[in-house]
């Protein structure tokens, strides 16, 4: 009798080619270990984004600065559960805590990203929101007023002197907050960068590499998130603010490729004695994630695509339709980005000699529905936020009507 | 410090009050819990100690030398180095239960054929055979004592000192060819084998004799001995106990 | 099966906390009559000595539950063929699959032998290093252990091996490896594979004492170690490596 594991790399084995170590058969970090460094990237590049609004002082994107740390918040909230998921023994996670190994990357995950989350995220997000949450709940009542009093601590002081101080506290907060967001990306970087045993891996750009692609995917689910609930609110899309954004991506895009070609071309030069294998396992096993999806359709096609909208003056109507396109595509690349790097660092034996194969389950712990789950959870968790701590700038209009109009709009 | 409090504003206030809450919990909870979670050096303590009261299962050559006669007759032949626990299996229940729990007794050709099957990545030293033509019906041990194998074809005098070479040769196609075709042997060389030596051939034409294509010797394999690798003596390259035929 | 797995995964995330009580308790008696600070443990492997008869790796799943399949190994060998064109071809020995015993025309080889490989129990060891939780080490006498109490199945180790020398236990779900036999070797006896190796192919000691079959060996062979350039620094060291070998 075989166990559903067993009978998976039997069949396995026939898609094997040349030599591989025998305990290789079985790819360790399935798609459950993709979705980690998707998540966490947006997490870094939402954060990136809106912390260039409070220190460059960027007044255009103003209107997504709050939309891209509620996103921030919502992704960095769900990015552990894929890591979680995917243990063999969830229930002893705490002991990463407990007994840390200081010498482990991963053992550093817990700190970084509880740092993260609670000296950045939520403190920035606090005292960005505060007198809202003092001002809204004046005007509420029921559950509603409930939360926002517990939320703002039940403070109620909006006098001018604390609004002004907020705002210190929030530009501090920030200039904290992008050497975090560059540790936590870098440091996932890092996880894979710094194994020697894998060539694939085993690079000191990977951290830079996976931070600008963080960056990259962070603005575009910004810019797609805002072009996609500014229309469902029935307001008007700021078309400065989506230009700065797409201007912004433009450049992460170019440093972004820059790196990867960098990488590319040190590899293929320094020719090392894995190099033969990495050639098979890129023209073999990984053309279309990398060569079509990653590269070709997540990187040089939106690259194409924003060139064209900066040499040709395009109108407004266009160019939005353009914006949301690439940012899709890059949506589609950089995911493609983290699967090459997680996947098709097993799919080859550390023996140089052979490759193997990846089957990514429908069902089950690791499998497909779970990772569509995954990928939408966040979403839905920025969809409560977003009712709890609407996002948007309002006007001097009066606050109670703007609170109600928010919730049936999103409702 | 009153002055400093009260200057601090209202908001910093409440937010260093939930961290305090917070980071307390955490270093209560931290001191609280007992050190078979935290302590990493009682960690590696007890493992060690689970992993060294793992059960032995192979119990060990010694073990078996003090009920087997067999054990001193494997001493003394070629299997002196197989522990009996490589072919006979692990023997530890059977060490602490003798009479109720009896170790494998391999009698099956196939078992013997796992190590003697000529293999071409085999050492060359190794004795192996070819199965299917060795006696294919007969079992191994009907003709050799697996506690003291030898090999029975080789001409006795040379074998007793050149086992490897007699070994190699067997499964060559010099198989047929007795030492003393190529070798011319004083007598004295078996009572003083270092001083007085046996012949080795010197010539290229010594091996043309055969495989030359003047030669009689239809069987043998033939080349051009003035052009074929001329500049070498034949077992430069032709190891002659396993001529590998090319 | 897969959801039932799926299933009690979800249920023991809830109950993690119930579980953390468990880990109040544990007493293990302390281990009499082995000191590890008399030991560095270390071995020597022969290439031109290994049949690759496999009777390592079957003794090595028997003495340490290893699961049978042949995707989960503690030990295992590999046999090089190198041709004549120049193609290195390489299998893993395992009985189960036929390609294993590909048969090559003696012609096509230029040379060929087998490789027993296991965990190289290395002295700067990257799997060490990576452990989140520090559930594997370096004992005193410099053996790589697994707590598999601790272990919460990350694999990270696994990726971190350059030698393919670990792998998730398929019922357990922690991290498992070769740990040279210790329960044998604090016991004074062999690890199981050197115990039925047929041919004195590994030599198992301690690797600071001269005086042994290990010391000869490291007197007596061209020694060299997998994978130098990773700075690992193996214990485990190999006479007659041929530079095809990774």
């Amino acid at each position: 009798m075989n166990s559903p594991l067993t009978e998976k790399l039997f069949d396995l084995l026939k898609q094997v080619t040349g030599y591989i170590y025998p305990n290789e058969i079985e790819v360790h970090w399935g798609i459950l270990i993709v979705v980690y460094p998707y998540l966490t990237g947006l997490v870094a590049g939402a954060f990136i984004l809106a912390s260039l609004v409070k220190v460059f002082n960027v007044k255009e994107v103003q209107p997504a600065y709050r939309l891209a740390m509620l996103t921030a918040l919502a992704f960095l909230l769900i990015a552990p559960l894929p890591l979680l998921l995917h243990l063999g023994h969830p229930t002893r996670s705490y002991e990463i805590f407990l007994s840390p190994n200081f010498t482990s990357a991963m053992a550093m995950f817990g700190f970084v990203y509880a740092w993260y989350l609670m000296v950045v995220l939520i403190l920035e997000i606090w005292f960005t929101y505060r007198k809202d949450l003092i001002v809204w709940s004046q005007g509420e009542t029921g559950l509603m007023r409930w939360v926002h009093r517990v939320v703002a601590l039940y403070s109620t002081d909006i006098s001018d002197k604390a609004v002004e101080f907020d705002k210190k506290m929030v530009k501090g907060i920030t200039i904290i907050g992008i050497p975090s967001a560059f540790l936590l990306h870098g440091y996932v970087g890092f996880i894979f960068g710094s194994i020697k045993a894998n060539p694939w891996w085993s690079s000191v750009l990977m951290p830079i590499v996976f931070l600008f692609s963080a960056i990259v995917s962070g603005i575009a689910l910004v810019l797609f998130l805002y072009m996609v609930v500014t229309p469902l609110r029935k307001e008007k899309i700021d078309i400065k603010c989506v230009d700065k954004m797409a201007s912004f991506l433009f450049y992460a895009v170019i440093v972004d490729f820059s790196l990867e070609l960098l990488d590319f071309i040190h590899r293929l030069y320094e020719s090392e004695e894995s190099i033969k294998i990495l050639s098979d396992l890129v023209m073999n096993k990984l053309f279309i994630s990398l060569g079509v999806l990653q590269v070709l359709l997540g990187m040089l096609l939106p690259l194409g695509v924003m060139v064209a909208i900066r040499l040709f003056k395009f109108e407004e109507e266009l160019r939005k339709l353009l914006y949301f396109v690439s940012a899709i595509l890059i949506q589609i690349g950089i995911f493609a980005t983290r699967w090459n790097v997680v996947i098709g660092g097993q799919m080859f034996s550390k023996s140089f000699r052979g490759l193997t194969a990846y089957k990514m389950e429908i069902g089950g712990m690791e499998g497909f529905l779970m990772t569509l789950v995954l990928l939408s959870l966040p979403f839905i968790v920025l969809s409560i936020l977003i009712k709890v701590l609407p996002p948007w700038e309002k006007p001097a209009k009066s606050t109670t009507e703007g609170g109600t109009m928010e919730r049936t709009v999103i409702g | 410090m009153k002055s400093f409090l009260q200057k601090m504003p209202d908001a910093l206030k409440r937010v260093l009050a939930v961290f305090v809450l917070v980071a307390g919990t955490a270093v209560l909870v931290r001191a609280v819990l007992p050190a078979s979670l935290t302590d990493s050096r009682l960690h590696i303590k007890t493992t060690v100690e689970r992993e060294m009261a793992h059960p032995v299962r192979y119990a060990g050559s010694e073990a078996c030398a003090d009920c087997h006669e067999e054990y001193k007759v494997k001493q003394g032949g070629y299997h002196k180095n197989l522990s009996c626990e490589t072919c006979h299996g692990a023997a530890k229940e059977h060490s602490e239960n003798p009479s109720d729990l009896k170790p494998k007794l391999p009698r099956m050709r196939e078992f013997c054929a796992g190590c003697h099957t000529y293999n071409p990545s085999r050492p060359s030293g190794f004795p192996q055979v070819n199965p299917a033509a060795h006696n294919p019906r007969k079992v191994c041990i009907e003709c050799h004592n697996p506690h003291d194998p030898k090999p029975t074809r080789t001409p006795r005098e040379c074998s007793a000192c050149h086992a490897e070479i007699a070994r190699t040769k067997e499964l060559s196609p010099h198989v047929q060819l007795e030492c003393t075709t190529c070798h011319t042997v004083p007598q004295d060389h078996k009572l003083i084998p270092r001083s007085v030596r046996a012949t080795i051939p010197s010539e290229r034409s010594f091996c043309g004799k055969c495989h030359s294509k003047e030669s009689g010797r239809k069987e043998a394999p033939k080349v051009d001995i003035l052009t074929h690798g001329e500049k070498y003596l034949c077992w430069q390259c032709h190891y002659p106990h396993m001529p590998e035929v090319q | 099966m897969e959801r039932r797995r799926f299933l009690s995964k979800f249920l023991s995330i809830a109950a993690s906390a119930t579980v953390v009580s468990g880990f109040f308790k544990r007493a293990v008696a302390s281990p009499d009559g082995y000191d590890p600070k008399g030991h560095y443990y270390g071995m020597g492997i022969q290439i031109d000595k290994c049949i690759g008869c496999g009777k390592c790796v079957e003794a090595c799943k028997e003495e340490n539950n290893v699961p049978k399949e042949p995707f989960f190994f503690r030990t295992w060998v590999e046999r090089y063929v190198i041709k004549k064109e120049g193609e290195t071809s390489v299998q893993n020995i395992d009985m189960r699959i036929e390609r294993s015993n590909e048969v090559f025309s003696e012609k096509d080889i230029v040379r060929s032998f087998f490789v027993p490989k296991l965990c190289n129990q290395c002295d700067n060891p990257p799997c060490v290093q990576v452990c989140p939780v520090g559930a594997t080490f370096k004992t005193e006498d410099g053996v790589i252990l697994v707590d598999d109490e601790r272990c919460i199945g990350c694999r990270y180790c696994i990726q971190a091996c350059p030698y393919g020398a670990r792998y998730l236990h398929p019922e357990k779900e922690t991290a498992d490896k070769c740990t040279f036999c210790y329960h044998r070797i604090t016991k004074g006896l062999l690890p199981a594979c050197v115990e039925v190796c047929p041919s004195q192919a590994r030599i198992f000691g301690d690797v600071k004492s001269s005086a042994s079959p290990l010391g000869r060996f490291k007197r007596m062979n061209k020694l060299h170690v997998l994978k130098p350039s990773l700075n690992t620094e193996p214990k485990v060291s190999y006479s007659g490596l041929d530079g095809e070998v990774r």
